[in-house]
């Protein structure tokens, strides 16, 4: 366990120092220089390169940068707000981030296990047919075309939840992207949890179980349910990983003052820091949440542990 | 006196076989195997159904774009927005070209002009540009899947077949490339690469071929030491001719499988760069790009946005059902789930 544990993290670690390389790469080849001032002389430009230390030899700008990002010093705005610390931008739409995607998850969970264990309970009947069709849609739709109808029908047609994001009811407003976004979980983990259930309650504890007389609902509960559930965190990092990738464009259709929303405005106004930044935080999320589910399954399921020890 | 100096005869060997003695079983006809993959397909009706949805989505991304005499760029001034009209369809009052109760082509000059999906903000014809478009995303999704497939299975046959430090080393590298988040690299090529379908392409096969390669991979260390492959290395054969001829015929049809999934997803990142402003440039079309159009002038025409977005759902829902088709014909196991 240690040395897959030591394994998991010296990875993480390189991957990060990689993606922190190739950002350090793409800044340093972007053309022009911070300080596109015609107005300045050689000398103020020698003065400013040596203040913030471009004279010096590239690898160790890089460490330099390292220490920089690695400290949260993620450099400042050049177009979006001109001159302004983009740590201090992005400390409120992180919050406002994370509350998107938690929302949309607990949906994602309670519906794809809901839908999940009625389909396998009522296996190959209509039922079965039904909830399979709807996560075989969740599974296809992009969440953002989801996002799209949602806004269109329920917020502009019906007018029962806000289209834009408001600050003073933060949770309402919410509610429709979060939905959006969990289309994808949803249907994620009914899909696994169904398949996982059939195999469950066909096994041969089931059978023994029931042959002793327990009853319908405590032998779902107990033993079904208990068994269906381990698996299912094994589908959890990919399905984080959707809701990453899903949640920027989200953000921007519902006006969200999230991360995502604040990567877009970015690359739009051709402001490469805030992209950059924003790339940053996204990698580093991304990184962590693929380390906590690994070590989860290796502590969870033994045979997981071995399996990638050999691998 | 030993046996083995005795020769055969033409005659000491006759054969037992009767005349009018043929054994043939009948009721157990042995099928091959892409019978019976096809047989098993077949029986699964939303996969039939997605195929031939996709077939026809296919064919109009063909011959749609040359049906009338728009072309994806042409604009006519004075036809901005019109809502669909469909010839003969409109007597029964839909898709008439009406709009907030107000006929858009009552004037003389659109009188006898029909646009079957209604034209966007600029004047130019939704059925065409949504055709181009499904057709560009396709290209750009094939190419992409089909890069993805070479590099991949290529990395994954050499990295599970050598084993050993090789393995080892190439398995790291592809774990750090895997641990950038998709989202990122294909943001971060999207802004430094010139726009255009090969950029978007070279984007999404940057860290798309890795799944391919852990499927290849899997499967060789599955098939490299059964029986046949240890045959082949005793006649001698090179480990290129091992990986090639013997390995990579057997993993085939999980290479498929894998590839058809992977399409709608090369779609949905085509559809996500061009949300962003980082797909193909303008006047081209791809549906990426035409649900970002549509998107901005939702409230006000929402035909812009719903037949683009209509395709695209269609196209992705099509391609899913197609592959779990598949991959329950390829794997009879799964069927009876």
């Amino acid at each position: 366990m240690k040395k897959y544990l030591l394994k998991r993290i010296l990875i993480s670690i390189a991957t990060l120092i990689v993606i922190i390389l190739v950002l350090f790469l793409l800044m340093d080849l972007m053309p022009g220089t911070p300080f596109n001032d015609e107005k300045l002389t050689e000398a103020q430009l020698a003065l400013l390169y040596e203040k913030y230390g471009l004279d010096k030899p590239l690898i160790i700008r890089f460490f330099l940068y390292l220490k920089n990002m690695v400290t949260g010093d993620l450099g400042v705005s050049y177009a979006i707000n001109k001159n302004f610390a983009i740590s201090d931008m992005i400390k409120g739409r992180l919050q406002v981030s994370l509350l998107v995607g938690a929302m949309a998850m607990v949906f994602g969970t309670i519906m794809g296990l809901l839908l999940g264990v009625v389909a396998a309970l009522n296996h190959n009947s209509w039922i079965d047919n039904l909830c399979s069709g709807i996560s075989v849609l969740g599974v296809s739709l992009p969440s953002y075309v989801v996002a799209l109808l949602l806004a269109y029908f329920i917020a502009y047609k019906l007018k029962w939840l806000p289209i834009l994001y408001n600050q003073k009811a933060p949770i309402v407003s919410l509610i429709l992207p979060a939905l959006a976004l969990s289309v994808s979980p949803t249907a994620n983990i009914a899909r696994f949890t169904r398949s996982e259930m059939i195999d469950v309650m066909n096994s041969d504890y089931m059978m023994l179980a029931q042959s002793k007389g327990i009853k319908d609902h405590k032998l779902i509960v107990r033993h079904a349910m208990r068994n269906t559930l381990i698996p299912i965190i094994t589908v959890m990092g990919p399905i984080l990983v959707n809701l990453l990738t899903g949640s920027s464009v989200i953000e921007k259709i519902f006006g969200i003052p999230g991360i995502g929303s604040l990567m877009i405005s970015g690359i739009q106004q051709n402001d490469y820091n805030v992209t950059i930044a924003c790339s940053f935080i996204y990698s580093v999320m991304y990184i962590v949440t693929m380390l906590i589910v690994d070590i989860l399954y290796g502590v969870i399921d033994p045979r997981i542990r071995v399996s990638k020890d050999g691998a | 006196m030993s046996v083995v100096d005795r020769e055969f005869q033409k005659d000491d060997f006759q054969f037992a076989h009767k005349e009018g003695e043929k054994l043939i079983d009948t009721n157990y006809k042995a099928t091959s195997y892409l019978k019976d993959v096809w047989g098993n397909f077949k029986k699964n009706k939303g996969a039939l159904i997605g195929a031939i949805i996709i077939a026809i989505i296919i064919l109009f991304a063909l011959i749609g774009p040359s049906m009338n005499e728009h072309t994806y760029k042409s604009m006519i001034h004075g036809h901005e927005c019109l809502t669909p009209r469909l010839p003969g369809i409109e007597k029964i009052g839909l898709f008439d070209g009406e709009y907030h109760g107000v006929k858009q082509y009552a004037t003389e000059e659109l009188e006898n002009v029909y646009y079957w999906f209604g034209s966007d903000t600029q004047g130019r014809d939704i059925f065409t540009r949504v055709w181009d478009g499904t057709r560009v995303s396709l290209i750009i999704a094939l190419a992409a899947v089909l890069v993805d497939v070479v590099i991949g299975m290529v990395y994954g046959l050499v990295s599970g077949f050598m084993g050993g430090r090789v393995d080892i080393f190439m398995q790291r590298f592809a774990e750090i490339l895997n641990g950038i988040p998709t989202l990122v690299v294909v943001t971060l090529l999207g802004l430094v690469l010139p726009p255009g379908i090969t950029s978007i392409i070279f984007a999404l096969v940057l860290t798309g071929w890795i799944g391919m390669e852990r499927i290849a991979r899997a499967q060789v260390l599955k098939v490299k030491e059964q029986e046949y492959v240890l045959a082949s290395k005793t006649l001698g054969a090179s480990n290129f001719r091992l990986i090639f001829k013997e390995v990579l015929p057997n993993i085939f049809g999980q290479v498929i499988i894998t590839s058809m999934f992977s399409i709608p997803n090369a779609i949905f990142l085509e559809a996500y760069l061009s949300f962003l402003g980082l797909g193909v440039p303008a006047p081209l079309a791809s549906l990426g790009s035409l649900v970002s159009d549509g998107y901005k002038s939702m409230t006000t025409y929402p035909h812009i946005l719903i037949i683009p977005v209509l395709v695209l759902a269609l196209l992705m829902v099509c391609f899913n059902l197609f592959a779990d088709g598949l991959r329950d014909a390829f794997d009879p196991k799964m069927l009876n789930k």
